[in-house]
Protein backbone atom coordinates (compact mmCIF):
# COMPACT_ATOMS: atom_id res chain seq x y z
CA UNK A 1 0.00 0.00 0.00
CA UNK A 2 2.74 2.43 1.04
CA UNK A 3 4.84 1.39 -1.92
CA UNK A 4 1.91 2.07 -4.26
CA UNK A 5 1.34 5.51 -2.69
CA UNK A 6 5.00 6.46 -3.05
CA UNK A 7 4.94 5.39 -6.68
CA UNK A 8 1.85 7.51 -7.25
CA UNK A 9 3.56 10.51 -5.62
CA UNK A 10 6.67 9.97 -7.73
CA UNK A 11 4.59 9.82 -10.92
CA UNK A 12 2.72 12.94 -9.88
CA UNK A 13 5.97 14.77 -9.12
CA UNK A 14 7.44 13.74 -12.48
CA UNK A 15 4.30 14.86 -14.28
CA UNK A 16 4.39 18.18 -12.46
CA UNK A 17 8.01 18.70 -13.43
CA UNK A 18 7.34 17.86 -17.06
CA UNK A 19 4.23 20.01 -17.32
CA UNK A 20 4.60 23.45 -18.84
CA UNK A 21 4.10 26.09 -16.19
CA UNK A 22 0.86 27.96 -16.74
CA UNK A 23 1.14 31.75 -16.76
CA UNK A 24 -0.66 33.71 -14.11
CA UNK A 25 -3.49 35.73 -15.60
CA UNK A 26 -5.11 38.82 -14.21
CA UNK A 27 -8.07 40.36 -15.99
CA UNK A 28 -8.84 44.01 -15.31
CA UNK A 29 -12.43 45.25 -15.68
CA UNK A 30 -13.14 46.27 -19.27
CA UNK A 31 -12.94 49.99 -19.94
CA UNK A 32 -15.24 50.57 -22.90
CA UNK A 33 -16.72 53.66 -24.47
CA UNK A 34 -18.65 51.96 -27.24
CA UNK A 35 -22.41 51.63 -27.64
CA UNK A 36 -22.35 47.84 -27.88
CA UNK A 37 -22.49 46.00 -24.56
CA UNK A 38 -19.86 43.32 -24.13
CA UNK A 39 -21.29 40.09 -22.76
CA UNK A 40 -19.22 38.31 -20.11
CA UNK A 41 -19.13 35.15 -22.24
CA UNK A 42 -17.77 37.10 -25.20
CA UNK A 43 -15.06 38.74 -23.08
CA UNK A 44 -14.06 35.43 -21.52
CA UNK A 45 -13.92 33.67 -24.90
CA UNK A 46 -11.81 36.44 -26.45
CA UNK A 47 -9.33 36.45 -23.55
CA UNK A 48 -9.17 32.64 -23.47
CA UNK A 49 -8.48 32.47 -27.22
CA UNK A 50 -5.89 35.24 -26.98
CA UNK A 51 -4.01 33.49 -24.16
CA UNK A 52 -4.02 30.26 -26.17
CA UNK A 53 -2.51 32.14 -29.09
CA UNK A 54 0.69 32.59 -27.05
CA UNK A 55 1.08 28.81 -26.93
CA UNK A 56 0.69 28.40 -30.68
CA UNK A 57 2.94 31.40 -31.35
CA UNK A 58 5.64 29.86 -29.16
CA UNK A 59 5.30 26.48 -30.86
CA UNK A 60 5.40 28.05 -34.33
CA UNK A 61 8.50 30.19 -33.58
CA UNK A 62 10.27 27.37 -31.75
CA UNK A 63 9.67 24.80 -34.49
CA UNK A 64 9.75 27.27 -37.39
CA UNK A 65 6.34 26.04 -38.51
CA UNK A 66 4.01 28.79 -39.77
CA UNK A 67 1.15 26.29 -40.13
CA UNK A 68 0.86 26.23 -36.32
CA UNK A 69 -0.37 29.84 -36.47
CA UNK A 70 -3.46 29.06 -38.52
CA UNK A 71 -5.86 28.39 -35.67
CA UNK A 72 -5.11 31.53 -33.71
CA UNK A 73 -3.78 34.21 -36.04
CA UNK A 74 -5.19 35.97 -39.07
CA UNK A 75 -4.40 38.93 -41.31
CA UNK A 76 -1.34 41.07 -40.63
CA UNK A 77 -0.48 39.32 -37.36
CA UNK A 78 -0.32 35.98 -39.14
CA UNK A 79 1.58 37.41 -42.10
CA UNK A 80 4.18 39.09 -39.90
CA UNK A 81 4.72 36.05 -37.69
CA UNK A 82 4.93 33.85 -40.76
CA UNK A 83 7.60 36.12 -42.29
CA UNK A 84 9.54 36.03 -39.01
CA UNK A 85 9.46 32.23 -39.07
CA UNK A 86 10.70 32.21 -42.67
CA UNK A 87 13.53 34.57 -41.69
CA UNK A 88 14.40 32.41 -38.68
CA UNK A 89 14.45 29.24 -40.81
CA UNK A 90 16.66 30.92 -43.40
CA UNK A 91 19.10 32.05 -40.70
CA UNK A 92 19.08 28.71 -38.89
CA UNK A 93 17.72 30.19 -35.68
CA UNK A 94 14.75 29.47 -33.46
CA UNK A 95 13.18 31.40 -30.62
CA UNK A 96 11.30 30.24 -27.57
CA UNK A 97 8.72 32.44 -25.86
CA UNK A 98 7.41 31.44 -22.46
CA UNK A 99 4.76 33.71 -21.03
CA UNK A 100 4.82 33.89 -17.23
CA UNK A 101 2.18 36.49 -16.43
CA UNK A 102 -0.55 38.43 -18.22
CA UNK A 103 -2.44 41.49 -17.03
CA UNK A 104 -5.26 41.91 -19.53
CA UNK A 105 -7.79 44.67 -20.04
CA UNK A 106 -10.32 44.93 -22.87
CA UNK A 107 -10.33 48.53 -24.08
CA UNK A 108 -12.51 48.45 -27.20
CA UNK A 109 -15.40 46.45 -28.60
CA UNK A 110 -16.37 47.71 -32.01
CA UNK A 111 -20.01 48.75 -32.42
CA UNK A 112 -20.71 46.12 -35.07
CA UNK A 113 -19.12 43.41 -32.90
CA UNK A 114 -16.40 42.55 -35.39
CA UNK A 115 -13.33 43.40 -33.31
CA UNK A 116 -12.13 43.46 -29.75
CA UNK A 117 -9.02 45.33 -28.68
CA UNK A 118 -7.17 44.57 -25.48
CA UNK A 119 -4.05 45.69 -23.70
CA UNK A 120 -1.88 43.04 -22.10
CA UNK A 121 1.07 43.70 -19.84
CA UNK A 122 3.07 40.51 -20.22
CA UNK A 123 6.05 39.02 -18.43
CA UNK A 124 7.77 36.46 -20.57
CA UNK A 125 11.11 34.79 -21.23
CA UNK A 126 12.70 34.79 -24.66
CA UNK A 127 15.40 32.37 -25.65
CA UNK A 128 17.44 32.48 -28.85
CA UNK A 129 18.90 29.31 -30.36
CA UNK A 130 21.24 29.24 -33.35
CA UNK A 131 21.42 25.81 -34.96
CA UNK A 132 19.96 24.42 -31.75
CA UNK A 133 22.67 26.04 -29.62
CA UNK A 134 21.30 28.41 -26.96
CA UNK A 135 22.72 31.89 -27.48
CA UNK A 136 20.91 34.07 -24.98
CA UNK A 137 17.87 34.30 -22.75
CA UNK A 138 16.04 37.42 -21.62
CA UNK A 139 13.23 38.23 -19.25
CA UNK A 140 10.88 40.75 -20.80
CA UNK A 141 8.18 42.96 -19.33
CA UNK A 142 6.21 44.54 -22.16
CA UNK A 143 2.82 45.94 -22.98
CA UNK A 144 1.06 44.53 -26.00
CA UNK A 145 -1.81 45.95 -28.02
CA UNK A 146 -3.95 43.14 -29.38
CA UNK A 147 -6.82 43.22 -31.85
CA UNK A 148 -8.99 40.14 -32.15
CA UNK A 149 -11.62 39.37 -34.77
CA UNK A 150 -14.20 36.61 -34.68
CA UNK A 151 -13.85 33.50 -36.84
CA UNK A 152 -16.25 30.58 -37.10
CA UNK A 153 -15.43 29.05 -33.75
CA UNK A 154 -13.07 31.35 -31.95
CA UNK A 155 -11.48 34.78 -31.76
CA UNK A 156 -8.30 35.16 -33.77
CA UNK A 157 -5.46 37.60 -33.27
CA UNK A 158 -5.27 40.18 -36.07
CA UNK A 159 -2.81 42.60 -34.43
CA UNK A 160 -0.19 41.68 -31.82
CA UNK A 161 2.20 44.52 -31.21
CA UNK A 162 4.43 45.42 -28.29
CA UNK A 163 4.09 49.04 -27.28
CA UNK A 164 6.82 51.08 -25.65
CA UNK A 165 5.62 52.11 -22.20
CA UNK B 1 27.05 62.11 -57.55
CA UNK B 2 25.97 65.21 -55.65
CA UNK B 3 22.64 63.57 -54.83
CA UNK B 4 24.33 60.40 -53.62
CA UNK B 5 26.63 62.45 -51.38
CA UNK B 6 23.70 64.40 -49.98
CA UNK B 7 21.87 61.15 -49.31
CA UNK B 8 24.90 59.71 -47.51
CA UNK B 9 25.18 62.86 -45.41
CA UNK B 10 21.50 62.71 -44.56
CA UNK B 11 21.88 59.05 -43.60
CA UNK B 12 24.83 59.84 -41.37
CA UNK B 13 22.88 62.67 -39.75
CA UNK B 14 20.02 60.26 -39.08
CA UNK B 15 22.37 57.81 -37.40
CA UNK B 16 23.88 60.58 -35.28
CA UNK B 17 20.44 61.77 -34.19
CA UNK B 18 19.50 58.41 -32.69
CA UNK B 19 19.73 58.17 -28.93
CA UNK B 20 21.95 55.21 -28.08
CA UNK B 21 22.30 53.48 -24.74
CA UNK B 22 24.92 51.09 -23.54
CA UNK B 23 23.29 47.79 -22.70
CA UNK B 24 24.77 44.50 -21.55
CA UNK B 25 28.34 45.67 -20.96
CA UNK B 26 29.90 47.06 -24.11
CA UNK B 27 26.85 46.77 -26.33
CA UNK B 28 25.41 50.12 -27.40
CA UNK B 29 21.90 49.85 -28.80
CA UNK B 30 19.31 52.58 -29.45
CA UNK B 31 16.51 52.24 -26.92
CA UNK B 32 13.84 52.92 -29.53
CA UNK B 33 13.76 53.53 -33.25
CA UNK B 34 10.93 54.48 -35.55
CA UNK B 35 9.77 51.72 -37.87
CA UNK B 36 11.98 51.56 -40.94
CA UNK B 37 14.51 54.13 -39.68
CA UNK B 38 18.24 53.63 -40.06
CA UNK B 39 20.16 52.77 -36.89
CA UNK B 40 23.42 51.35 -35.67
CA UNK B 41 24.66 49.02 -32.95
CA UNK B 42 28.10 49.24 -31.38
CA UNK B 43 29.63 46.07 -29.97
CA UNK B 44 32.74 45.62 -27.86
CA UNK B 45 35.66 43.21 -27.96
CA UNK B 46 37.62 41.96 -30.93
CA UNK B 47 37.47 39.21 -33.47
CA UNK B 48 34.57 37.92 -35.45
CA UNK B 49 31.08 37.59 -34.08
CA UNK B 50 27.39 37.48 -34.83
CA UNK B 51 24.72 40.07 -34.17
CA UNK B 52 21.12 38.95 -33.78
CA UNK B 53 17.98 41.09 -33.57
CA UNK B 54 14.98 38.89 -32.88
CA UNK B 55 11.36 39.50 -31.99
CA UNK B 56 7.99 38.21 -33.03
CA UNK B 57 7.92 40.79 -35.83
CA UNK B 58 11.28 40.10 -37.48
CA UNK B 59 14.53 38.16 -37.18
CA UNK B 60 17.87 39.54 -38.37
CA UNK B 61 21.40 38.19 -38.14
CA UNK B 62 24.66 39.80 -39.27
CA UNK B 63 28.23 38.55 -39.23
CA UNK B 64 30.17 41.35 -37.57
CA UNK B 65 33.60 42.44 -36.49
CA UNK B 66 33.43 42.83 -32.72
CA UNK B 67 34.25 46.29 -31.45
CA UNK B 68 32.95 47.94 -34.60
CA UNK B 69 29.70 49.66 -35.41
CA UNK B 70 27.12 47.75 -37.44
CA UNK B 71 24.91 49.94 -39.59
CA UNK B 72 21.36 49.08 -40.51
CA UNK B 73 20.02 51.12 -43.43
CA UNK B 74 16.52 52.50 -43.82
CA UNK B 75 13.92 49.75 -44.06
CA UNK B 76 15.91 47.08 -42.18
CA UNK B 77 13.70 46.86 -39.10
CA UNK B 78 10.13 47.96 -39.67
CA UNK B 79 7.68 45.83 -37.68
CA UNK B 80 6.81 47.59 -34.43
CA UNK B 81 7.54 45.66 -31.27
CA UNK B 82 10.13 44.58 -28.76
CA UNK B 83 13.36 42.99 -29.96
CA UNK B 84 16.15 41.12 -28.23
CA UNK B 85 19.61 42.17 -29.41
CA UNK B 86 22.38 39.61 -28.94
CA UNK B 87 26.04 39.72 -29.90
CA UNK B 88 28.13 36.57 -29.70
CA UNK B 89 31.83 36.12 -30.34
CA UNK B 90 33.75 33.15 -31.58
CA UNK B 91 34.54 32.34 -27.98
CA UNK B 92 30.83 31.91 -27.32
CA UNK B 93 30.39 34.74 -24.79
CA UNK B 94 27.22 36.75 -25.45
CA UNK B 95 26.18 40.30 -24.76
CA UNK B 96 22.55 41.21 -25.00
CA UNK B 97 20.27 44.21 -24.95
CA UNK B 98 16.89 45.19 -26.25
CA UNK B 99 15.38 47.55 -28.74
CA UNK B 100 11.83 48.82 -29.25
CA UNK B 101 10.56 49.68 -32.70
CA UNK B 102 7.74 52.22 -32.59
CA UNK B 103 5.29 52.83 -35.44
CA UNK B 104 5.72 55.77 -37.77
CA UNK B 105 3.64 58.71 -36.64
CA UNK B 106 2.08 59.33 -40.05
CA UNK B 107 -0.94 57.22 -41.01
CA UNK B 108 -0.71 55.35 -44.29
CA UNK B 109 -3.68 53.02 -44.10
CA UNK B 110 -7.06 52.99 -42.39
CA UNK B 111 -8.91 49.80 -41.63
CA UNK B 112 -12.49 51.05 -41.77
CA UNK B 113 -15.37 48.89 -40.59
CA UNK B 114 -18.73 50.45 -41.49
CA UNK B 115 -22.06 48.81 -40.76
CA UNK B 116 -24.65 48.12 -41.95
CA UNK B 117 -24.27 48.20 -45.72
CA UNK B 118 -28.02 48.84 -46.10
CA UNK B 119 -30.57 50.30 -43.71
CA UNK B 120 -33.82 52.30 -43.62
CA UNK B 121 -33.76 56.08 -43.77
CA UNK B 122 -33.98 58.25 -40.66
CA UNK B 123 -32.56 55.79 -38.14
CA UNK B 124 -30.92 57.42 -35.11
CA UNK B 125 -27.33 56.18 -34.65
CA UNK B 126 -28.12 53.59 -37.29
CA UNK B 127 -24.73 53.74 -39.04
CA UNK B 128 -21.54 52.93 -37.18
CA UNK B 129 -17.94 53.20 -38.26
CA UNK B 130 -14.75 52.07 -36.54
CA UNK B 131 -11.28 52.90 -37.81
CA UNK B 132 -7.92 51.37 -36.94
CA UNK B 133 -5.01 53.56 -38.02
CA UNK B 134 -1.86 51.95 -39.45
CA UNK B 135 1.48 53.24 -40.68
CA UNK B 136 3.16 52.32 -43.97
CA UNK B 137 4.49 49.08 -42.46
CA UNK B 138 1.06 47.95 -41.24
CA UNK B 139 1.90 48.82 -37.64
CA UNK B 140 -1.04 50.02 -35.55
CA UNK B 141 -0.35 53.61 -34.47
CA UNK B 142 -1.30 53.82 -30.78
CA UNK B 143 -0.65 57.56 -30.39
CA UNK B 144 -3.89 59.53 -30.24
CA UNK B 145 -4.80 61.29 -33.48
CA UNK B 146 -7.98 62.78 -34.95
CA UNK B 147 -10.13 60.80 -37.35
CA UNK B 148 -12.87 62.61 -39.26
CA UNK B 149 -15.98 60.64 -40.13
CA UNK B 150 -18.24 62.15 -42.83
CA UNK B 151 -21.49 60.75 -44.12
CA UNK B 152 -22.74 62.37 -47.33
CA UNK B 153 -26.36 61.66 -48.24
CA UNK B 154 -27.78 61.32 -51.76
CA UNK B 155 -28.78 64.98 -51.91
CA UNK B 156 -25.37 66.19 -50.74
CA UNK B 157 -26.09 66.94 -47.10
CA UNK B 158 -23.21 65.84 -44.88
CA UNK B 159 -22.90 64.82 -41.26
CA UNK B 160 -19.37 65.09 -39.96
CA UNK B 161 -17.72 64.18 -36.68
CA UNK B 162 -14.11 64.16 -35.53
CA UNK B 163 -13.00 61.61 -32.96
CA UNK B 164 -9.54 61.08 -31.48
CA UNK B 165 -8.14 57.56 -31.58
CA UNK B 166 -7.53 55.68 -28.38
CA UNK B 167 -5.08 52.77 -28.63
CA UNK B 168 -5.13 53.23 -32.39
CA UNK B 169 -8.88 53.04 -32.89
CA UNK B 170 -11.72 55.57 -33.21
CA UNK B 171 -15.42 54.99 -33.75
CA UNK B 172 -18.65 56.87 -34.24
CA UNK B 173 -22.37 56.39 -34.75
CA UNK B 174 -24.35 58.55 -37.19
CA UNK B 175 -28.01 58.85 -38.19
CA UNK B 176 -29.11 57.55 -41.55
CA UNK B 177 -30.27 60.49 -43.67
CA UNK B 178 -33.97 61.15 -44.53
CA UNK B 179 -33.54 60.51 -48.26
CA UNK B 180 -33.25 57.10 -49.84
CA UNK B 181 -30.29 56.34 -52.09
CA UNK B 182 -26.57 55.81 -51.68
CA UNK B 183 -24.56 57.43 -48.91
CA UNK B 184 -20.80 57.86 -48.99
CA UNK B 185 -19.26 57.18 -45.60
CA UNK B 186 -15.69 58.44 -45.44
CA UNK B 187 -13.06 58.22 -42.71
CA UNK B 188 -10.00 60.50 -42.91
CA UNK B 189 -6.87 60.81 -40.84
CA UNK B 190 -3.49 62.37 -41.58
CA UNK B 191 -4.18 62.78 -45.28
CA UNK B 192 -5.39 59.21 -45.75
CA UNK B 193 -9.00 58.33 -46.38
CA UNK B 194 -11.14 55.27 -46.79
CA UNK B 195 -14.66 55.21 -48.21
CA UNK B 196 -17.59 52.87 -47.78
CA UNK B 197 -20.97 52.93 -49.49
CA UNK B 198 -24.13 52.65 -47.43
CA UNK B 199 -27.46 51.94 -49.11
CA UNK B 200 -30.43 53.70 -47.58
CA UNK B 201 -33.83 52.24 -48.37
CA UNK B 202 -37.23 53.75 -47.55
CA UNK B 203 -38.62 53.04 -44.13
CA UNK B 204 -41.99 51.51 -43.35
CA UNK B 205 -45.04 52.97 -45.11
CA UNK B 206 -46.44 56.00 -43.39
CA UNK B 207 -50.04 57.29 -43.64
CA UNK B 208 -51.17 54.32 -45.74
CA UNK B 209 -54.45 55.32 -47.39
CA UNK B 210 -56.81 53.58 -49.83
CA UNK B 211 -59.90 54.61 -51.69
CA UNK B 212 -62.77 52.50 -52.97
CA UNK B 213 -64.91 52.69 -56.08
CA UNK B 214 -67.64 50.44 -57.54
CA UNK B 215 -66.58 48.09 -60.32
CA UNK B 216 -69.60 46.06 -61.42
CA UNK B 217 -70.33 43.50 -58.72
CA UNK B 218 -67.00 44.27 -57.08
CA UNK B 219 -65.39 47.13 -55.30
CA UNK B 220 -62.07 48.44 -56.68
CA UNK B 221 -59.62 49.26 -53.90
CA UNK B 222 -56.55 51.36 -54.60
CA UNK B 223 -53.96 52.90 -52.34
CA UNK B 224 -52.52 56.37 -52.74
CA UNK B 225 -48.82 56.27 -53.69
CA UNK B 226 -47.21 54.53 -50.72
CA UNK B 227 -44.45 56.51 -49.05
CA UNK B 228 -42.44 56.34 -45.84
CA UNK B 229 -42.57 59.06 -43.19
CA UNK B 230 -39.77 60.98 -44.95
CA UNK B 231 -41.65 61.00 -48.25
CA UNK B 232 -39.57 58.32 -50.00
CA UNK B 233 -41.52 55.98 -52.26
CA UNK B 234 -41.79 52.52 -50.74
CA UNK B 235 -40.27 50.06 -53.26
CA UNK B 236 -42.41 48.09 -55.68
CA UNK B 237 -42.94 44.57 -54.51
CA UNK B 238 -43.71 45.59 -50.95
CA UNK B 239 -46.80 43.64 -49.92
CA UNK B 240 -50.01 45.50 -49.09
CA UNK B 241 -52.78 43.49 -47.46
CA UNK B 242 -56.47 44.25 -48.07
CA UNK B 243 -58.93 42.63 -45.67
CA UNK B 244 -62.70 42.56 -46.09
CA UNK B 245 -64.90 41.53 -43.17
CA UNK B 246 -68.54 40.80 -43.87
CA UNK B 247 -71.22 39.00 -41.89
CA UNK B 248 -68.71 37.26 -39.62
CA UNK B 249 -66.54 36.10 -42.55
CA UNK B 250 -63.23 37.56 -43.57
CA UNK B 251 -61.23 37.48 -46.79
CA UNK B 252 -57.71 38.73 -47.28
CA UNK B 253 -55.72 39.56 -50.41
CA UNK B 254 -52.00 40.31 -50.50
CA UNK B 255 -50.97 42.60 -53.34
CA UNK B 256 -47.46 43.76 -54.23
CA UNK B 257 -46.92 47.43 -54.90
CA UNK B 258 -46.68 48.25 -58.60
CA UNK B 259 -45.52 51.72 -59.62
CA UNK B 260 -45.94 52.81 -56.05
CA UNK B 261 -49.56 51.77 -55.59
CA UNK B 262 -51.50 48.61 -54.77
CA UNK B 263 -54.89 47.84 -56.25
CA UNK B 264 -57.32 44.97 -56.13
CA UNK B 265 -61.00 44.16 -56.72
CA UNK B 266 -62.96 42.41 -54.00
CA UNK B 267 -66.64 41.39 -53.80
CA UNK B 268 -68.84 44.38 -53.03
CA UNK B 269 -70.76 43.21 -49.96
CA UNK B 270 -72.97 46.03 -48.68
CA UNK B 271 -71.95 46.84 -45.09
CA UNK B 272 -68.53 45.19 -45.42
CA UNK B 273 -65.61 46.65 -43.49
CA UNK B 274 -62.44 46.92 -45.56
CA UNK B 275 -59.02 47.63 -44.09
CA UNK B 276 -55.56 48.02 -45.57
CA UNK B 277 -52.17 47.32 -44.01
CA UNK B 278 -48.53 46.76 -44.91
CA UNK B 279 -46.65 44.64 -42.43
CA UNK B 280 -47.47 46.03 -39.02
CA UNK B 281 -48.50 49.41 -40.43
CA UNK B 282 -52.27 49.88 -40.54
CA UNK B 283 -53.97 52.18 -43.01
CA UNK B 284 -57.46 53.55 -43.16
CA UNK B 285 -60.73 51.64 -42.93
CA UNK B 286 -63.69 51.88 -45.29
CA UNK B 287 -67.28 50.75 -44.66
CA UNK B 288 -68.81 49.85 -48.02
CA UNK B 289 -72.31 51.34 -48.38
CA UNK B 290 -75.49 49.24 -48.35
Amino acid sequence: MLKASLLLLAVAATAATMAVAQPTVRVEPAHLETQRPLADETAKAAIRDYLESWQSMDAALEQNRPDLLDADFVGDARDKLSETIQEQAKLGIRTHYEDRAHDVQIVFYSPEGLSIELIDTVDYDTQLLDHDKPQAKQQVHARYIVVLTPAELRWRVRVLQAQTE
Amino acid sequence: MKAARASLLAGAAAFMALPAFAQGGGLTVPKTIEAGAAFSIQSSGSGKGSLYIVGIGQALKRDIQLGETTWFPVGSLYNAGHYMVVVTGDGGAAESGSLDVVPESKPADLSFLARPSRLPVGLHDGITGAVYVFDAYKNLIPASMPVEFALAGPSGETQSRTVNTRYGVAWTALDSTPKQGTDKFVARSGGVSSERVIGQVPGDPCGLKMSAAPAGKDVRLQTDPVRDCSGNAVPDGTIVTFTEAYNGAQSTVDVPLKRGIAQVEMPAHPGATITVASGVILGNQIRWGR
